[in-house]
């Protein structure tokens, strides 16, 4: 027994040196799956790392970095020119992973596809189109036969980057919607019941005939969740996959040098057009030069070895031509 | 007239009789024990220590330091919330509290439609689970065979222990499809004429929210009921037994009546909690910020907006409105709890003594 605080001690001072150098990150909760993989991955490589990310959401992921209470924040949605004036440190938005949005339904009697036009989409959250026969909708899906049943819109109540993707995508399409409602992480609704997390509004979908929603991608192929497509920028019905939506980054003809881009609507004939990018945010200085070593090391890795990974979790990877431009902005953090 | 003789004998002390007072004697018999043999080893220990007056000193301000500590938190809390909210209050004033619409992409705040959802959805839970607990209580204390009392009262506290997100994921599917199902159609067919039951059934709604608000408050209202019945001296229902009163008579006239203010403290307690409730009320209350007649419209709740919105909020006046909406709850609970205690002063001010026994 004498010796059991010596081992104690023993033990103690040998837990700190397998991990010497520690970065902390925080934000978002959509990309938090793949992040704690790359994360865990990477420590593996390098047991003296450690990476620690809490996911608390992109609003508090912007928050604490620029208040430099964390090393990196992350976010669904990218800081405004307002936030960037505001943060007392520069910050450089990298793209990490992309993100699908997708309408699911539940029309008792309709097993097949449906599928959907901006103008339907916008009808609906807008209150214009109330009945699954309306002939918007029957006018795309000619061949299923559509019943009179009430359109129940279910839409997330938490505040989240899947609706800042999908209230983004409407404020693309419909000007109704851009000036009377915007885009946003939670907006005023005009019609609709709000359901907390994909899990929430699948669920509702699923309970209530006639329900319609959006719900992430990865929600709703490792639920098995049937979902529509919908008619993009050129005029093609696409189904979300991963390759689509990776399709969707790649036809973003004019990068912005700071990848603050919002790819919804994108051009490209197979692009699914409710896609969006998730984004790591870094401080571009750092004053603890062997972190900022570290740092930028992962982020190599990540754009490298980690986008192998993505797939296996469901997220569609970045495509070539941003990971390069990425490279290149990483040699900027100094 | 034949409730006089009792109020008469309630006059008593009710701490008086039988096993109570047996064990404070003998509590104080050890005590006194314990004396003698500090007595008897005085010349060993410490001055301190014989006196005990520092002791108990210590001991006093040790207390007297935690009671503040309480009164410190909340007025800590109170201050941050208006400081954090100076923003909106400052921006909206007293629009804030009246106004009913809720755009944070514009940046317009009002958090109407959240107090009158927390208020709604709590009356409603109220009135289903309050008939309920104490119907419990009463059976549990008063005509309930032994053999079963022991596990009703557990069942119904094992209920406090279940986590309120269980709660949410239960109601979201099992509850809301039985009200959507059968329930919102009943209520319909026969209590139409209301008015607080039309428009779309959809499940959710303020009507979902308070149910299952009320199985989360039944534990600690019956619980607290079934204590303060179980205090209401035998002799009282023994007299009203004797005067030729039947068992309902017993139990309204000396047991419920005696236990009034007790019983209304239970209620008060279990309100608390239903206003503050967040999980399991935002999961099926529909979150919709609007102010509808029909129970069966979705609602929003103080509670339920905080934390639905507070991870995602990025900008300064949608932070500082999210915490006004915080500073209203505290209010508005502070409020609800003084109306609260002035209904138990006036309901308790025209009887005898005993009933001020809390």
């Amino acid at each position: 027994m004498k010796r059991f605080p010596v081992l104690l001690v023993l033990v103690l001072a040998v837990l700190p040196s397998s991990a010497q150098m520690k970065l902390n990150g925080a934000g978002a909760t959509f990309p938090y799956p793949i992040y704690s993989k790359w994360f865990s991955q990477y420590h593996q490589q390098h047991p003296d790392i450690e990476i620690n990310y809490q996911s608390i959401g992109s609003g508090g992921g912007i928050r604490q970095v620029t208040a430099g209470t964390v090393d990196f924040g992350a976010s669904d949605g990218p800081m405004t020119d307002q936030q960037l004036k505001d943060a007392k440190l520069k910050i450089i938005h990298l793209p990490t992973v992309l993100g699908a949005v997708v309408p699911a339904y539940n029309i008792p009697g309709i097993k097949g596809e449906l599928r959907f036009t901006s103008d339907i989409l916008a009808g609906i959250y807008l209150g214009k189109i109330t009945s699954w026969n309306d002939s918007a909708i029957a006018r795309v899906n000619s061949g299923v036969s559509l019943p009179n049943q009430p359109i129940v819109v279910v839409h997330r109540s938490d505040g989240s980057g899947t609706t800042y993707i999908w209230t983004d995508y409407l404020s693309k399409v419909s000007s109704d919607w851009n000036s009377q409602i915007g885009k946003g992480t939670s907006v005023r609704w005009p019609v609709g019941l709000g359901a907390k997390g994909n899990e929430g509004v699948a669920g509702m979908i699923r309970q209530m005939d006639g329900a319609f929603g959006y719900i992430e991608l990865i929600y709703a192929l490792s639920n098995n969740i049937a979902f529509g497509s919908v008619k993009n920028a050129a005029g093609d019905f696409v189904k979300a996959t991963l390759e689509s939506t990776t399709a969707a980054a790649a036809s973003v003809k004019a990068m912005p040098p700071d990848f603050r881009v919002s790819i919804t609507n994108a051009p490209g004939k197979n692009a699914y057009p409710i896609s969006s990018f998730t984004w790591l945010l870094i401080p571009a200085d750092w004053k603890d030069k062997s972190k900022e070593k570290v740092m930028v090391d992962f982020l190599n890795w990540m754009l490298d070895e980690g986008q192998t990974m993505t797939s296996q979790l469901n997220y569609a990877p970045l495509p070539e031509a941003v990971k390069e431009k990425e490279h290149d902005a990483i040699k900027t953090i100094r | 007239m034949g409730a006089a003789p009792e109020k008469h004998l309630s006059l008593q002390d009710p701490q008086a009789p039988g096993l109570g007072g047996g064990r404070r004697s003998r509590q104080t018999m050890d005590t006194s024990e314990s004396k003698l043999s500090l007595v008897t080893k005085a010349e060993k220990v410490p001055a301190w220590h014989r006196s005990g007056l520092n002791l108990d000193f210590g001991f006093h301000g040790l207390l007297l330091a935690a009671a503040l500590a309480v009164l410190g938190i909340v007025a800590l809390i109170v201050a941050e919330l208006i400081v954090r909210s100076t923003l909106a209050w400052q921006k909206f004033g007293l629009h804030f509290l009246a106004g009913s619409e809720w755009d944070p992409v514009s940046g317009m705040f009002g958090a109407l439609p959240f107090i009158y959802g927390t208020l709604v959805s709590s009356v409603i839970a109220l009135v289903i689970a309050v008939p309920l607990a104490v119907s419990v209580a009463v059976f549990v204390t008063e005509m309930c065979p032994k053999l079963l009392r022991k596990p009703i009262a557990y069942a119904t506290e094992l209920l406090a222990a279940i986590p309120s997100v269980i709660y949410g994921l239960w109601a979201i599917f099992v509850l809301v499809p039985i009200l959507r199902v059968y329930v919102d159609a009943w209520l319909r067919r026969y209590f139409a004429w209301t008015g607080l039951f039309s428009g779309p059934a959809y499940g959710v709604g303020m009507l979902a929210a308070g149910t299952v608000l009320a199985i989360m408050i039944i534990p600690i209202i019956s619980s607290i009921t079934r204590e303060v019945l179980a205090a209401v001296p035998q002799h009282q229902r023994e007299a009203a037994l004797a005067l030729g009163a039947t068992r309902w008579e017993m139990i309204r006239v000396a047991v419920l009546r005696n236990a009034r203010a007790g019983i209304t403290g239970a209620v008060i307690l279990g309100l608390g909690r239903a206003l503050g409730e967040t999980m399991a009320v935002t999961m099926v209350i529909g979150n919709r910020p609007e102010i509808a007649r029909s129970l069966f419209a979705p609602g929003y709740t103080m509670a339920s907006v905080i934390a639905n919105e507070f991870a995602e909020a990025a900008d300064d006046l949608y932070l500082s409105a999210l915490m006004e909406v915080g500073l209203a709850l505290f209010l508005v609970t502070i409020v609800v709890n003084i109306l609260a205690r002035l209904m138990i002063w006036t309901v308790t001010r025209g009887l005898p003594v005993r009933a001020h026994a809390q």
